[in-house]
């Protein structure tokens, strides 16, 4: 399956993923509209520190504790993917507790969140990887 | 290849995942005297605070799952004995079901210590099922007017209490204890959500117990009265182990079982509640009745039980958990060198032993927390990691660049 890998080499520290992820995210029709005097809450998060950065989201790990830990059946895989139904999300956190890399996040409105590669969204791919600037982020099998 | 499992909670869906991912064809069998697809337990305080609804509390897994699995399900029937010789569970209406491989995965049920007149209250509930949810729910009715006591202020109580405030006229718990959530919390975090809670209207009686009940009156060892119109009695639950007992299965407080979920008997398998976990960062063995723990040891169990490899030896306590939007989590033991941090409504406990993270305690800000339990669940040396940038918070920095490529580049585990 393709997933989101990181190399922390080329990340020039930018945050463009971030603001990508909450714009892909947002359901609004223009980064303008998605991002001006909003909070972005983006399901990619920028670690960085002296001179070295990179971008952290979901591993969509084949043995994901997250989902099997999951108190309200939120969290599923599917087709290799993790998904969260953040309609049946309580916002219980076990999820966030269970996490390895730290890789699911509160949302504005209460569930959890966390990245589901696009494919929910109008865009169907990855559009952190498409903002990337340096390749730093790519979309691949491996 | 015939599987048959009592229980349908978590720890029996994990044994059903498990089985499927070894043997796709054996039959399958889950027995369970509750009438519901599974759900999940915890979910039952969401359900009176509105945060779900029944019908997805029943969706824990897809309407089609137990067909899709080949799962002939026996609900709302009770397995009254196991003949682990026969190798036939033995139901209470007379039916006999052969097995080939047995899991037991019969859960916990409330404890409900002696206490004079208790019998004498008719308003009363436990709070572990969703049947306790639905009598609480009618007990409490639609006027918000109902006085309500809460006997035990662990996180069954006090879940109860945050489903609940909003509906009653008054919420009072009650614990022996001298703080609340007793055997998740130390002293300071147990007061920081003391105050929040009683900051939205909870009261608080601890360090006193019920000397008599009468039908709509507790009267307490302190000596006070707490006039209520509905009881919640939340004091504990204790591990269902009689079947297994009586099968020859050993069995200390919990069933006995070793890092494949098998139990001393052969073909029986034992997972989630009603089992006894070894706790790798206290170093002890517990009964460890949390539901991921009960999904693991129940997916181990299945792919043993179908002869697959699985082990499960990473068992640690561990809570998520908010409390009317304070949110803890929990893992671990506390017993070490502690590194502390708070504030008013901010708790970080970190405590590490032999150069290892054994325990921490997050209130407040819990970010990215699953990176320390992995710390523990891991046994990682913090020498192998720059243990300041861990102290500073949860982030994958504190790792080597070597780490950091595996997990970010390669793993996916």
């Amino acid at each position: 399956m393709k997933r989101i890998y990181v190399n922390e080499k080329w990340c020039l520290g930018c945050h463009l993923c971030e603001y990508y992820c909450a714009f892909a995210n947002s359901g609004r029709s223009s980064m303008v509209k998605a991002l001006k005097d909003h909070k972005i809450a983006p399901r990619i998060r920028i670690e960085e520190r002296n001179n070295i950065s990179f971008a952290v989201n979901c591993r969509h790990c084949t043995d994901p504790l997250c989902v099997k830990g999951c108190i309200s059946g939120a969290l599923t895989i599917v087709d290799g993917a993790v998904h969260i139904d953040s309609d049946k999300c309580v916002g219980c956190y076990t999820c966030i507790l269970s996490c390895p890399y730290g890789a699911l996040s509160t949302s504005n409105e209460g569930a959890v969140q966390k990245c589901e590669l696009c494919a929910k969204n109008a865009f169907g791919q990855p559009m952190c990887v498409q903002g990337c600037p340096n390749k730093a982020i790519v979309y691949e099998e491996r | 290849m015939n599987y048959v499992i009592i229980g349908n909670g978590t720890a029996a869906i994990g044994t059903i995942e498990g089985i499927r991912a070894v043997d796709q064809t054996g039959s399958i069998t889950v027995i369970s005297d509750e009438p519901y697809p599974v759900y999940g337990r915890p979910l039952i305080s969401y359900l009176l605070l509105g945060k779900t609804t029944e019908d997805k509390m029943l969706h824990y897994r897809p309407a089609d799952f137990y067909e899709k699995n080949g799962v002939t399900t026996l609900l709302g029937r009770r397995a009254s004995k196991v003949d682990a010789i026969a190798k036939t569970v033995l139901l209470a209406d007379g039916t006999v079901i052969p097995y080939d491989k047995l899991c037991v995965c019969t859960g916990s049920r409330p404890f409900v210590p002696p206490m004079e007149g208790l019998d004498t209250v008719t308003d009363k509930t436990s709070f572990m099922t969703l049947d306790d949810a639905k009598r609480l729910d009618a007990l409490l009715g639609d006027a918000n007017d109902k006085r309500v006591l809460i006997v035990g202020a662990g996180l069954i109580g006090l879940k109860c209490a945050e489903g609940i405030l909003a509906r009653t006229a008054s919420l009072t718990i009650l614990d022996l204890a001298p703080r609340i959530l007793p055997n998740v919390l130390t002293e300071v975090p147990a007061g920081i959500i003391q105050r929040h809670l009683e900051g939205k209207g909870v009261r608080f009686l601890l360090g006193d117990s019920v000397a008599r009940f009468e039908p709509h009156t507790a009267h307490l060892k302190s000596g006070s009265d707490v006039d209520f119109d509905i009881l919640v009695v939340a004091v504990g639950v204790r591990p269902n182990t009689e079947l297994a007992a009586e099968a020859g299965c050993a069995v200390e407080r919990g069933i006995l079982i070793d890092s494949h979920s098998a139990t001393t008997v052969p073909d029986i398998y034992a997972a989630g509640d009603c089992t006894v976990s070894h706790d790798i960062a206290a170093q002890t063995d517990r009964i460890l009745a949390i539901l991921p723990n009960a999904y693991l040891q129940g997916e181990t169990a299945g792919k043993s039980m179908a002869g697959g490899r699985a082990s499960f030896d990473k068992a640690i306590p561990m809570n998520a958990s908010g409390f009317l939007g304070l949110h803890m989590i929990t893992a671990g033991c506390y017993d070490g060198e502690t590194y502390l941090e708070h504030d008013e409504e901010h708790y970080k406990l970190l405590v590490t032993r032999d150069g290892k993270l054994v325990g921490f305690i997050l209130i407040g800000d819990v970010d990215r927390a699953g990176i320390y339990t992995s710390l523990i669940r891991e046994q990682t040396p913090l020498d192998s990691i720059d243990f300041e940038l861990i102290r500073e918070k949860p982030q994958l920095m504190a790792f080597s660049r070597a780490e950091r490529a595996k997990k970010l580049g390669g793993a996916h585990a």
